[in-house]
């Protein structure tokens, strides 16, 4: 097995456009490209692809393979599992990098299991580092840690794949930063024959309604979060964090517990396993701090936490901690707010 | 038509209260330690199988499970809500598996439960939230799949109709029989037990559980074929031993840590009036809100 075999990024593509954790991935990919000292390669799949390498290629992609199909869009598992799969046995990637999307959820164990690839879903963290097997002491160099919290956030494991390339791994958007990497940087574009990598039977999940909506919740981009848990204790409480994030212009996030108890729909699940936030004020209220959400808000530049409990977990990391009720904390700071704000 | 409907249910332990005794030493699961329950999602997908064997009378519902002998537990929990009857596949040899060594497995197992129509079971389990398993037997099979499936609207002339929800969507596909459809938490709730079936099952249980029924227990459960919750190992599903528990999962968990955040140092602040105005007077003048 040689590992000067290079890392590639499968870009996700919408509406004309690469998708927001492409982009991060192949900021991140580029970085673990550097420290292998291999070339960052990037595949995407889709119809209307004409220039879309330019986009790609500035967050420092070396290689672009382009596969071009009218059937090849809107995404449907098996032909772009069938381009993966085809493509990934000639070129023998290294390292493969997906988001942790509908799409690269659905792709991604199809692609590893037709592959006989590991695959680690819902990183937090990619490193490359070395790893001596404990049982049978072999030694191997340069391998992907692929970091995640498992079991609900409680722990955080990192996960290797000694022997089996490519080594997969998704991870969700917002977790990694995207950056351009060089607006003139350089890279080839192949192009690829659908018909040498996707058989007509592959073709076989029909697509015969679709409504995308862009999602009317932004909590990744807003600078204020208004997020609620489970101690809110109902929807109608719910519904005054919209009034204080209404007051601030915040967005209203949410524990999972908060989503799972129906008090709010998943948009807006902040942690692991919902979206990862960096605002610059989160106010979290009635939230305990599950690892796995803490997980999702702690690079926060401000945390007020507003908790019935004095020692719930999320006042650890708070840089304010407000002990009482949310529902009578939240009138009060929309009414002095109204009172000192111009 | 009637079908043959396969649901892929998993035992997981409750992860909203996990203990330090959780982990063995290796870094797999002890899941023997820990409370278990019906993994929720795979809870909307037995409902999804409930309702198409109501709308195509002489189908049958079989619930497929891995894992400790103990999980016949959510095979009779299935089967008091309406499915048929079910297999436990369980084996020491294919414990610490992976997803892939998982799906290996259980594709192995629907291969010996012969023709199968349709494969549903949850988009994900609870304890790993990988979503993998599904699209990884269904690739094993040979089969499509439709994924984050919400209800299946119809299946007609071999085929199912399913609408899907996606980030940020619908979309409504159509894909052949057999197939495997994984159903998100968005779907319909599961049906509740049903009380004739409770009392008619209560004593459905593996071979490996029948040490634990009362005498009079003992003695109905060898009238009732019935109440015989399959078990099945790893050589009764032939599965081949590279491609099973940890030798056959590619990847290894290299090391665990316990997550502890190193606590900050912060403003406890009581709620009334007058603190709640200074923090916000304080707010407003470092241009963190306003």
């Amino acid at each position: 097995m040689s590992d000067k075999n290079n890392l590639i990024v499968y870009c996700e593509y919408e509406d004309g456009k690469i998708a927001d954790v492409s982009l991060e991935l192949l900021t991140k990919g580029r970085q673990l490209a550097n420290t292998l000292g291999v070339k960052l390669e990037a595949v995407v799949i889709g119809d209307n692809l004409k220039d879309i390498e330019k986009e790609i290629i500035q967050y420092g992609a070396d290689t672009v393979y382009k596969v071009e199909d009218k059937k090849l869009y809107p995404y449907t598992s098996n032909p772009h599992a069938a381009v993966l799969i085809n493509l990934f046995k000639e070129i023998e990637p290294q390292i493969c990098l997906m988001g942790a999307t509908c799409i690269g959820r659905d792709l991604g164990p199809r692609v590893s299991s037709c592959l006989h690839s590991g695959l680690t879903a819902d990183c937090t963290a990619l490193e490359i580092g070395n790893h001596k097997d404990p049982k049978t002491g072999k030694e191997y160099e340069n391998l992907l840690y692929q970091i995640r919290p498992a079991f609900g956030g409680n722990i955080v494991a990192t996960i290797v794949n000694p022997e089996c390339r490519p080594q997969m791994a998704t991870v969700r958007e917002g977790v990694m930063k995207k950056q351009i990497h060089d607006k003139n940087h350089k890279g080839k574009v192949i192009n690829l024959d659908v018909k040498k990598y996707v058989k007509p039977e592959d073709f076989v999940v029909e697509i015969i309604d679709r409504h995308i909506e862009k999602s009317k919740v932004n909590i990744k981009n807003s600078p204020i979060i208004v997020a609620g848990g489970y101690g809110m204790g109902s929807k109608e409480n719910f519904d005054l964090l919209f009034e204080l994030a209404d007051t601030l212009g915040a967005e209203v996030g949410a524990s999972r517990a908060a989503v799972d108890a129906g008090f709010t729909e998943h948009d807006r699940q902040i942690g692991q396993t919902g979206v990862t936030v960096r605002p610059k004020l989160y106010i979290a209220c009635g939230i305990s701090g599950q690892i796995q959400h803490i997980a999702g808000m702690q690079d926060s530049a401000m945390i007020i936490s507003i908790n019935n409990d004095p020692n719930a977990p999320i006042n650890d990391i708070a840089d304010y901690v407000i002990t009482g009720n949310a529902e009578d904390v939240i009138p009060k700071l929309i009414k002095y707010y109204k009172k000192n704000s111009k | 038509m009637s079908l043959n409907i396969v649901v892929l249910a998993k035992q997981v332990p409750d992860t909203r209260n996990v203990g330090k005794d959780a982990m063995k030493e290796d870094g797999t699961i002890n899941r023997a330690a820990l409370p278990a329950i019906f993994n929720p999602e795979d809870l909307n997908a037995l409902e999804q199988a409930l309702r198409i064997k109501d709308a195509n009378p002489g189908s049958t519902v079989t619930v497929l499970t891995m894992g400790l002998p103990r999980a016949s537990e959510v095979i009779r929990e299935a089967i008091f809500r309406g499915a048929d009857g079910g297999i436990v596949l369980t084996d020491r040899v294919l414990g610490g598996a992976d997803t892939l060594a998982t799906s290996y497995s259980l594709a192995q197992a629907v291969k010996k439960i012969g023709k199968v129509d349709i494969i549903l079971g949850g988009r994900q389990a609870i304890d790993g939230d990988t979503a993998q398993v599904g699209p990884q037997i269904a690739e094993k099979l040979g089969m499509p799949q439709v994924t984050y499936a919400e209800e299946i609207l119809d299946i007609k002339d071999g085929k199912v109709t399913v609408k899907r929800r996606l980030e940020n969507g619908v979309e409504t596909v159509k894909a052949p029989l057999p197939c495997v459809v994984t159903v998100n938490g968005s779907a319909a709730e599961c049906r509740p037990r049903n009380a004739m079936r409770v009392m008619k099952y209560k004593h459905a249980t593996s071979p490996s559980g029948v040490a634990a029924l009362s005498e009079s227990a003992k003695e109905i459960y060898a009238r009732r074929p019935e109440l015989h919750i399959q078990e099945w190992s790893a050589a009764d599903v032939e599965a081949d031993p590279e491609q099973i528990g940890m030798p056959g999962s590619p990847t290894k968990v290299k090391n665990i840590v316990n997550v502890v955040f190193t606590a900050k140092e912060n403003l406890r602040l009581e709620d009334n009036d007058e603190a709640i105005e200074n923090l916000v007077k304080e707010l407003l003048a470092n241009h963190t809100i306003g």
